[in-house]
């Protein structure tokens, strides 16, 4: 089975990148044989619908389930209607987070752990300016 | 002529000050209120509503039947609204821009053009004066497609004044463009000037002649004025910081029409508007 990995750089022993829609990079690894492909995450520049658009590569490469540390209401109802299980609250390295996925450690969500932009400005939503 | 009315700060009297100068001119005046997620010029004018439209921008429609799923269309989308599935199609409503290439690029003929409501717009009069304003759907994400049903209504034959939205991004942008001149509303704080500066540079950008206006006059500090001189940019009125201007404000009374001294100098400002814009 395949899954999805947010990354900050393209190697196993990356960092999660706690933000789907404009991670950098995604890992993604057969979890048999432990092999992976490193994509380069186009959407992450995206002014807005990088969720939909991360989405979109992520369903396009057979994933069947996407580790990561946020995703937001857009991402969420795209990965929803592909059939692909969300898995949030990652961290550590790619690797740490496939193996705590493996032992059951990570939860499954029902809906979005944030709301919408809140990748931007460095994952910490200050990127998105209101004047509210 | 067309004369915008901006600041970038909110708060500072833009709407004061288009209402005060369509007042005082009187007649042949077009006022558009094109602060469409919170209109209020309607407030201080109360026209006669003689028109209301429900405003609709294109979204695309998908027929399940003829779709086979092949995904171009969310590949063609700019802005990331459609998603496509082996099963469905996802459209993301808010994020379509009306452009309507999806509908061109399907090789199934499986997209129509399908309506969204973004809100409402009102026509009326008070006085010789023409007013149009809209009004976003509460939460509708986009004011520029409303801003632009607005602007159609312009009539080039009037005194043309544009209340636009505070800020520098997308809704004051679509306001101000293709304008004669815009007055810039500040007020001599240290809010009032950073928030100027960041209008003064969206307007050279976008190389409309501008002029400013200080509201409040009296507040505050001298920056603005340093900040205007240094710029060369004209300051066309001051508006002290009375009691009686704020109170028939907050009357909903334009000021001018109680003290008429004001619309003299109203007058004034908007013809010493039409020199500049014809420089």
């Amino acid at each position: 089975m395949r899954v999805c990995v947010s990354a900050t750089a393209n190697s196993l022993d990356a960092p999660v990148d706690p933000r789907f829609g404009r991670c950098p990079y995604f890992i993604i690894v057969d979890l048999e044989t432990m092999r992976f492909e490193a994509v380069p995450n186009m959407a992450s520049g995206a002014m807005g619908g990088a969720g939909i658009q991360a989405a979109q590569i992520v369903a396009s490469k057979g994933v069947k389930v996407v580790i990561t540390g946020n995703v937001g209401p857009n991402a969420f109802q795209a990965l929803s209607a592909a059939g692909i299980k969300i898995v949030t609250g990652a961290y550590g390295t790619v690797r740490e987070a496939i193996e705590k996925y493996k032992r059951g450690e990570l939860r499954e969500i029902s809906s979005p752990t944030v709301g919408g932009h809140f990748g931007m400005g460095m994952g910490r939503g200050r990127g998105l300016r209101r004047w509210w | 002529m067309i004369v915008s009315i901006a600041s970038g700060k909110g708060g500072t009297g833009k709407t004061s000050i288009a209402v005060n100068i369509a007042v005082s001119l009187g007649r042949d005046v077009q006022l558009l209120d094109c602060d469409v997620e919170e209109p209020n010029a309607h407030l201080l004018i109360h026209p006669k509503i003689i028109r209301e439209e429900q405003i609709y921008s294109l979204v695309p429609s998908i027929n399940e039947n003829l779709c086979d799923h092949c995904g171009k269309c969310a590949k063609f989308c700019s802005y990331n609204a459609i998603f496509v599935t082996p099963k469905e199609v996802l459209v993301f409503k808010e994020l379509c821009h009306g452009c309507g290439g999806c509908i061109l690029v399907c090789p199934k003929g499986a997209i129509t053009e399908g309506k969204h409501k973004i809100g409402k717009l009102s026509l009326g009069y008070a006085n010789g004066i023409e007013i149009v304003y809209g009004e976003l759907e509460v939460g509708e994400p986009m004011a520029t497609p409303l801003i632009r049903e607005i602007k159609r209504h312009i009539n080039k034959s009037k005194n043309v004044i544009l209340d636009a939205p505070p800020g520098a991004s997308c809704p004051m942008i679509e306001t101000v463009k293709n304008s004669d001149f815009c007055i810039l509303v500040t007020e001599p704080t240290p809010f009032g000037l950073h928030d100027l500066k960041v209008a003064v540079q969206v307007l050279e950008d976008m190389k409309i002649p501008l002029g400013v206006v200080v509201n409040r006059a009296g507040i505050g500090d001298k920056k603005v004025y340093e900040y205007c001189r240094k710029k060369d940019i004209p300051i066309l009125l001051e508006i002290p910081y009375q009691r009686r201007i704020a109170e028939l404000y907050s009357r909903g009374i334009p000021f001018s029409l109680e003290m008429p001294d004001w619309r003299e100098k109203f007058k004034t400002l908007f013809n010493e508007v039409k020199v500049l814009a014809n420089k």
